[in-house]
């Protein structure tokens, strides 16, 4: 047995060694590229949302270099991503692809369709096994995390920018490779000190919250790596999604680690005062959240036609008057020029320069309108 | 007499009777706005955020011509759920907020919500609270909604008869409305009844079918257990209320021999109609298929188009006796 499974951010690092802690040969999919995008558009329904093109172009680029099982998340409504494996698995078997698909997710009637898939995963170890697989699976998650962290305090400090990127990255690499813990913490450390010893300009930093749907936060292949061009213009960017916290709060009911989900929640509330599928709640929360933490601004990002995030857009204009913070929505779809995207991140964080430039102490007295 | 504004829109088409009567019988007038026409749909692109779907933003421009009469409340429910275990569409479930956050001048809003996904205790609290804004008695609020459920059961009755929902409300309360003309052709008309029954959203598709020779079945006029039935040989529940209705229409017409062809109709940008159409367009394997994708565009020359071209395929198919044989060999 041969697994796959979707590509989303940096998750592919821990995956792989849950699955290979379970003894199973893994085949994770190429990193994303244009002709993944290709593959996966040319399949895939037209008006389906990014995420499901990606992950098709994923499947198809997996099956093709040896895989035979996909390993694939599932749910329960309304947001589209429930059905995604009931029609990517449609899509593939009309394709003559010879595969099996595993599909977790909570089960609908019995809890035996559940063990079943599960049970497929696990036959190669026992429990002790398995538990020891989704510790160190979990530990590699919070390095990575702890690397994304810093490296988004960094990126817009250091003088050389190219620099910072290639040790991150280098560091990702690095803890992809490590076999056990004490490799992990080793490698983490050395990026952690690397990064550190980066000489730092003394600029103003902007501080930004990204703000939208789970997948395109943390797929930098899906959003045009709007997270990094930020960083690379001076703004420190900050998340409102993390792997880990999506895990702790949606599949271990928040017992590994203390959750802000509730207080975020709360925050959205008087614009948003129901859950209505996806993170759109927890956009305006988070949104509300950065206002009052003074942050400069907040950019909203989500696939085209993503349901939630539409209802947040609508409601952000409003809590934008309010709380008194500038938003900016950028939607993502299979449209490949990079160059509008970075135009408009570009106006957007000058505005806010200069905003903040205006509201500053060492504003100069006489007036910099040009020409008078 | 407290004034009641219901916009003519979205669920309007399921559950104007329910609402009608729940809200005279205690008291209130009820003012829904004109049906939907080019102004309504002008207001609401103006008001709605450019990424929502067309029946939203018909619907911003319903509320926006009630904001202008004088009303002491509008009603726009927050509809989740209005069965276990399934959901309308995350839109439906923000409109209200949407709703606020998009208007300045609106009436005091009254935002039941409508969530029986687990149980239908809350439901039940939400509607003795609404009730309580017109009158004390407990009694007559629960009389008014039985009474309420009771004249949406017969409004559906009605479109059992082959009428749209828009016909039957009509019929309801209690207009004439001329009886379809039987054609030569019948074709399964598919979509969700804010699109389909709304004569500006559809650009009147339903009549103009009629009128070009066709007999038009619609989700309605089936019977509702053998859509379940079919609906239930998809390998994964569908959880939409409106979606698992349409895989189960579809896949029950494909097998009746009477029907010639199906016809989707899907608004663009419709998060669940992206892969149930994509479902319907698999699993369909012995009838003509033809999905019609609309948005604001409003030239109506490319749809009467596409259904003249549907309507003279499937009677040449059937004059000459040609097999389902593409043209090429």
């Amino acid at each position: 047995m041969k697994v796959t499974f979707p590509h989303m951010g940096n998750a592919h690092i821990p995956i792989k060694a849950l699955l290979k802690g379970l003894k199973l040969d893994v085949i994770p999919p190429p990193p994303i590229s244009k002709k993944t995008m290709e593959l996966g558009v040319k399949y895939s329904p037209e008006f389906a949302c990014l995420p499901l093109k990606v992950n098709m172009g994923n499947f198809i680029e997996a099956i093709e270099a040896g895989a035979d099982t996909i390993v694939m998340a599932g749910g329960w409504g309304p947001c589209r991503f429930g059905y995604y494996a009931q029609v990517e698995r449609d899509i593939l078997k009309n394709l003559n692809y010879d595969f099996r698909m595993v599909i977790l997710e909570a089960p609908d009637s019995q809890v035996s369709e559940l063990l079943k898939q599960i049970k497929a995963l696990g036959e190669n170890v026992g429990l002790w096994e398995a538990w020891k697989a989704i510790k160190f699976a979990w530990y590699k998650l919070n390095a990575v995390e702890t690397l994304e962290k810093q490296f988004e305090y960094f990126l817009p400090r250091a003088i050389n920018k190219d620099e910072v990127e290639r040790i991150f990255d280098k560091g990702l690499e690095n803890i992809d490779l490590a076999n056990d813990r004490k490799e992990v913490n080793n490698f983490t450390r050395i990026t952690l000190k690397k990064m550190q010893e980066q000489p730092c300009h003394n600029q103003p930093i902007l501080r930004i919250g990204l703000v939208g749907e789970i997948y395109t936060i943390l797929e930098p292949a899906t959003n045009y790596n709007v997270a990094r061009y930020m960083g690379r213009l001076n703004a420190e960017v900050t998340r409102s999604i993390y792997m880990s916290d999506w895990v702790n709060d949606h599949l271990l009911g928040g017992w590994i680690k203390k959750s802000r989900h509730g207080e975020i929640i709360n925050c959205a509330s008087p614009y948003l005062n129901y859950w209505v599928g996806g993170h759109g709640r927890e956009t305006v929360g988070y949104t509300v959240d950065f206002a009052r933490k003074q942050y400069d601004g907040v950019v909203q990002i989500g696939p085209l036609t993503c349901m939630p995030e539409i209802v947040a857009q609508s409601v952000l204009g409003k809590v934008s008057e309010r709380e008194g913070i500038p938003c900016m929505t950028m939607y993502f779809d299979e449209h490949s020029g990079q160059t509008g995207i970075y135009t408009r991140l570009e106006a957007f964080i000058d505005m806010l320069q200069r905003q903040s430039y205006l509201q500053s102490s060492v504003r100069r007295e006489e007036p910099i309108i040009a020409g008078i | 007499m407290k004034q009641v504004g219901i916009p003519h829109g979205l669920f309007y088409y399921y559950y104007y009777p329910l609402w009608k009567t729940f809200f005279t019988d205690l008291g209130a007038n009820v003012i829904s706005s004109s049906e939907s026409n080019r102004l309504t749909l002008d207001q609401g692109i103006k008001l709605a955020v450019d990424e929502t779907c067309l029946p939203i933003k018909v619907y911003f421009g319903h509320v926006q011509e009630l904001c202008r009469q004088h009303l002491d409340y509008i009603f726009i429910p927050r509809l989740v759920s209005v069965e276990p275990k399934s959901y309308i569409c995350p839109k439906f479930m923000g409109v209200p907020d949407m709703i606020r956050a998009a208007f300045d001048n609106l009436p005091p809003l009254i935002d039941i919500t409508i969530d029986v996904s687990k149980s239908d205790r809350p439901l039940k609290q939400d509607i003795m609270r609404v009730g309580s804004l017109f009158t004390n008695n407990n009694n007559r609020i629960k009389q008014a909604y039985t009474h309420a459920c009771q004249e949406n059961r017969f409004c559906r009755l009605l479109a059992r008869e082959g009428y749209t929902m828009a016909e039957a409300i009509s019929l309801w309360e209690g207009q004439q409305v001329q009886n379809p003309t039987s054609g030569d052709l019948n074709i399964g008309v598919l979509g969700h009844g804010y699109s389909l029954y709304d004569r500006y959203i559809s650009m009147n598709l339903i009549e103009r079918l009629r009128k070009m020779g066709c007999n038009v079945f619609l989700p309605e006029s089936l019977d509702t257990g053998c859509i379940e039935q079919q609906a239930a040989t998809v390998p994964k529940r569908v959880f939409w209320t409106l979606g698992r209705k349409m895989v189960g229409s579809a896949l029950y017409m494909d097998k009746r021999p009477d029907i010639d062809g199906l016809i989707y109709l899907a608004c663009f940008g419709c998060g669940p109609d992206s892969l149930i159409g994509e479902i319907i367009e698999n699993k369909v394997k012995n009838k003509s298929f033809m999905m019609l994708t609309i948005d604001e565009h409003s030239g109506e020359g490319g749809l009467v188009t596409r259904l003249e071209a549907f309507c003279d395929m499937l009677r040449r198919r059937r004059m000459r006796g040609e097999g389902n044989l593409p043209a090429y060999g």
